[in-house]
């Protein structure tokens, strides 16, 4: 039984009609009060697996609710299973939505959850939603709903505007996280800023770095400096440098800082003051934004950076000598993520100055390719596993790759739970022998055997499933594109990755065979994806009849043959067919 | 992680790669996608394909999966203004087999000039004084006015460097000492 599962599951509704079960030898309080000490999703799931009354229990003291995919599951039903939540996490669109491949108007609309929440969880205090649909609409009827609300998280989504974020600063007095990650909205002005009351001093966490928006700086100042717990604080790119120095002297416990924009011309006493600024910044541990930063203003960062573990670069495009300047001064790196404007040299610098490092992510510059920069290649990537013996994290963009190089570094880092190679032309073979990259991944799943996340990419053989399947023992989540030779492929995926629950899959030769030999699979998974691949509507059908506790939906594309399965989106659920589903996606 | 298409600002963009090369000014906006993937129902801010004289490379939806909600990082220069005629002077560097063509109406002070000089030739310039001119960096950028003489750049106001700037060149730090205000 897969741990993700929040909803009832159908081995559990059979007890009501089994044989009476013995007397338990805990009364239900006793049971509840050391149930409600279980914070893990998964021991939660096992202990209502038990016995009745401990699903009961269980479903009594849960307070935190996780649904990984928002139509696996109905308002209605989690209603009237949990009755006393006060932190919900809620998912909905597919990853690929990230990257432009899902219509707008596809859904994951979270309105239909708040009306009920606001019926049956008035004592909500957290709500964290990723790659949802949020109006301002929903977050009007949140801000009204929930008089002990504290905590926001907004990560990947989109349809709200100024309007929405006005409710929320206007009527949630207890609030003490707005994270607005990653989610961009064409019509957010910077008003709602404003809105939080003059004695509102609760915020621990501000994020509104991915906001186009320009809020009132004398407002943001008072805020900051009268929120004594603020501890995360991230800007957008309006504020100046010298605007920053001023809510730094105000927040100098900040242990997250997300900077605004890093160019601004200044004298030499404003940079000595920010320099200041910043080095009575001393628990700083996360930092982020820096956009346009350049040798010239970098230094002034320094003070702040030894005890830095988590630094993303990913905003500017740094060169490697300013890069490698900077890395002097953060021995304590966990994690980075960097632009490939540093190139192999500046990774060179990473692998010497971060030995601590866990987590790397390379972003491109230049990812259509315009303007024929080398970003980074298999050296930058070997230096770096020389130097960071604990990798355990990467997502790498390259040009170029080679199986030796990729042999070598899962031998330097073996601990790998996330392994995202991204080689950016499709189908590339390694770049010195010719060859396919089946070796690579080959070597990548062989040795480190605590796998988790798999990306792979370059041409690729049925080689390298036969691999994943044989090897990859602790796999749950593979995405794969433009690989493959036949449904072979992701049938020895299908079959021998026992812990998978995220595929994807675009642009490969799987066709039914291959989607269908994973039916029962995938009422193991949280979800499939494929697209662009050879999977024609009569599969579809066949695994919708097959197995009707899956979701088979099917977005065509206009003017392409209509037998054909353009994007093909398959999750299990007890909630049924989507009722919300646009005229585009058919369900079969 | 998000990248913008560049399409608006290519005709003032500094591209990185090597001096020379040229891209056509006018971008065709051919949509090739795999399948014939129908653009009506993608968001606009779907890569678009740009087919310069260089290799075409066939642009597909959302490869390589990189979030596009950024703005282009290697574009940071600001809007340049929007008279339209462009100010472009060649740019040279000591030791680099090509010269560049900058327009100075993208920039709107030394600040911006130079951190864009640092980016083109991946070199460091430093910072002007006006008692040492840029002693001490590896390199340092001079002009030539329209008197024909070759001066250091960051001497004069702004507004009077770009009208009187008929080129530049990077010079190696070592040559430049003579250059200074004396």
């Amino acid at each position: 039984m897969d741990p993700d599962q929040s909803e009832d599951s159908p081995s559990n509704s059979a007890n009501s009609h089994g044989p009476t079960q013995p007397q338990s030898p805990f009364p239900d309080e006793v049971l509840e009060k050391v149930l409600s000490f279980i914070d893990s999703r998964k021991d939660r799931s096992s202990v209502s697996l038990v016995r009745k009354d401990w699903y009961n229990a269980e479903r009594w003291t849960r307070s935190k609710l996780f649904i990984g995919n928002c139509y696996s599951v109905s308002p209605e039903i989690v209603a009237r299973r949990f009755p006393r939540i006060k932190s919900v996490t809620l998912k909905g669109k597919p990853r690929f939505s990230d990257f432009n491949m899902l219509p707008r108007d596809w859904g994951a609309n979270v309105h239909s959850w708040l009306v009920m929440f606001a019926k049956v969880y008035p004592f909500l205090e957290e709500l964290r939603l990723k790659r949802m649909t949020v109006t301002d609409e929903s977050l009007e009827l949140l801000a009204k709903s929930f008089p002990r609300f504290k905590a926001l998280t907004l990560s990947s989504c989109d349809g709200f505007s100024d309007n929405g974020l006005k409710a929320i600063a206007s009527h949630c007095r207890n609030l003490t996280e707005l994270d607005i990650q990653d989610s961009v909205t064409d019509d957010v002005g910077g008003g709602w800023l404003s809105c939080f009351p003059e004695n509102f001093a609760s915020l621990e966490v501000l994020n509104f770095s991915s906001l186009n928006c320009e809020v009132s700086f004398d407002d943001l100042e008072r805020l900051v400096g009268r929120c004594k717990s603020l501890r995360v604080l991230k800007v957008n790119d309006s504020i100046t440098l010298d605007q920053l120095r001023r809510l730094l002297v105000h927040a100098p416990q900040l242990m997250e800082l997300g900077t605004g924009s890093f160019m601004q011309e200044l004298t030499p006493r404003q940079y000595e003051d920010i320099e200041s600024a910043f080095s009575n910044c001393r628990n700083l541990q996360v930092l982020s934004g820096l956009w346009e930063a350049t040798s010239l203003y970098l230094p002034v960062l320094y003070g702040a950076c030894a005890s830095l573990t988590f630094l993303n670069l990913s905003d500017v495009a740094l060169q490697s000598s300013e890069f490698a300047k900077l890395l002097v001064h953060c021995p304590n790196l966990r994690r980075l993520w960097v632009i490939d404007t540093v190139e192999d040299k500046g990774l060179e610098a990473l692998g010497s100055s971060c030995p601590l490092l866990e987590e790397l992510r390379v972003f491109p510059s230049d990812p259509y390719d315009r303007h024929h920069r080398d970003g980074v290649t298999e050296l930058g990537f070997l230096a770096v596993s020389r130097g960071c013996r604990k990798l355990r994290y990467v997502l790498y963009f390259c040009r170029r790759m080679t199986n030796a190089a990729v042999v070598t570094i899962v031998q330097n880092c073996p601990d790998f739970t996330h392994f995202r190679l991204c080689i950016m032309t499709p189908g590339q073979p390694d770049y010195l022998t010719n060859e396919p990259m089946d070796e690579a991944f080959a070597a990548v799943v062989k040795t480190c055997t605590k796998l988790k996340r798999l990306s792979v990419s370059g041409l690729l053989t049925d080689l390298t499933f036969e691999y994943i399947g044989k090897y990859a023992k602790n796999l749950e989540t593979l995405s794969v594109a433009f690989a493959g030779s036949s449904d072979w492929g992701m049938q020895c995926v299908l079959e021998g990755c026992p812990k998978l629950r995220k595929l994807e899959i675009r642009d490969c030769p799987f066709g039914n065979a291959a989607l269908l030999s994973g039916r029962e699979k995938y009422e193991m998974m949280r979800s499939l994806w494929m697209s662009s691949c050879n999977v024609t509507m009569k599969g579809c059908r066949l695994l919708a009849r097959e197995m009707p506790r899956l979701n088979v939906e099917v977005i065509k594309d206009e003017g392409n043959d209509d037998g054909q399965a353009d994007r093909v989106y398959v999750y299990r659920s007890v909630a049924g067919p989507r009722r919300d589903a646009p005229p585009f996606v058919l369900t079969l | 992680m998000e990248f913008e298409s560049d399409l608006n600002l290519k005709a003032t963009e500094l591209r990185l790669g090597l001096p020379g090369r040229d891209e056509s000014e006018e971008q065709s906006s051919s949509c090739v996608k795999k399948n014939k993937r129908s653009s009506s129902e993608m968001d606009s801010s779907s890569e678009h394909q740009e087919s310069g004289p260089s290799a075409p490379k066939a642009q597909v939806v959302g490869w390589p999966p990189v979030r596009s909600y950024r703005k282009n990082v290697l574009q940071q220069q600001k809007k340049p203004e929007s008279d339209g005629s462009g100010m472009f002077v060649k740019v040279s560097m000591d030791g680099a087999p090509y010269l560049r063509k900058i327009d100075l109406k993208c920039y709107k002070n030394y600040f911006d000039l130079l951190k864009a000089l640092e980016n083109m030739f991946k070199c460091t310039i430093g910072v002007y004084s006006e008692r040492e001119g840029y002693n001490g960096s590896e390199y340092a950028p001079t002009y030539e006015d329209k008197d024909g003489d070759w001066m250091l750049v960051g001497d004069v106001p702004w507004d009077m460097f770009i009208t009187s700037c008929k080129r530049l060149r990077i010079m190696k730090g070592s040559e430049a000492k003579g250059l200074g205000c004396l």
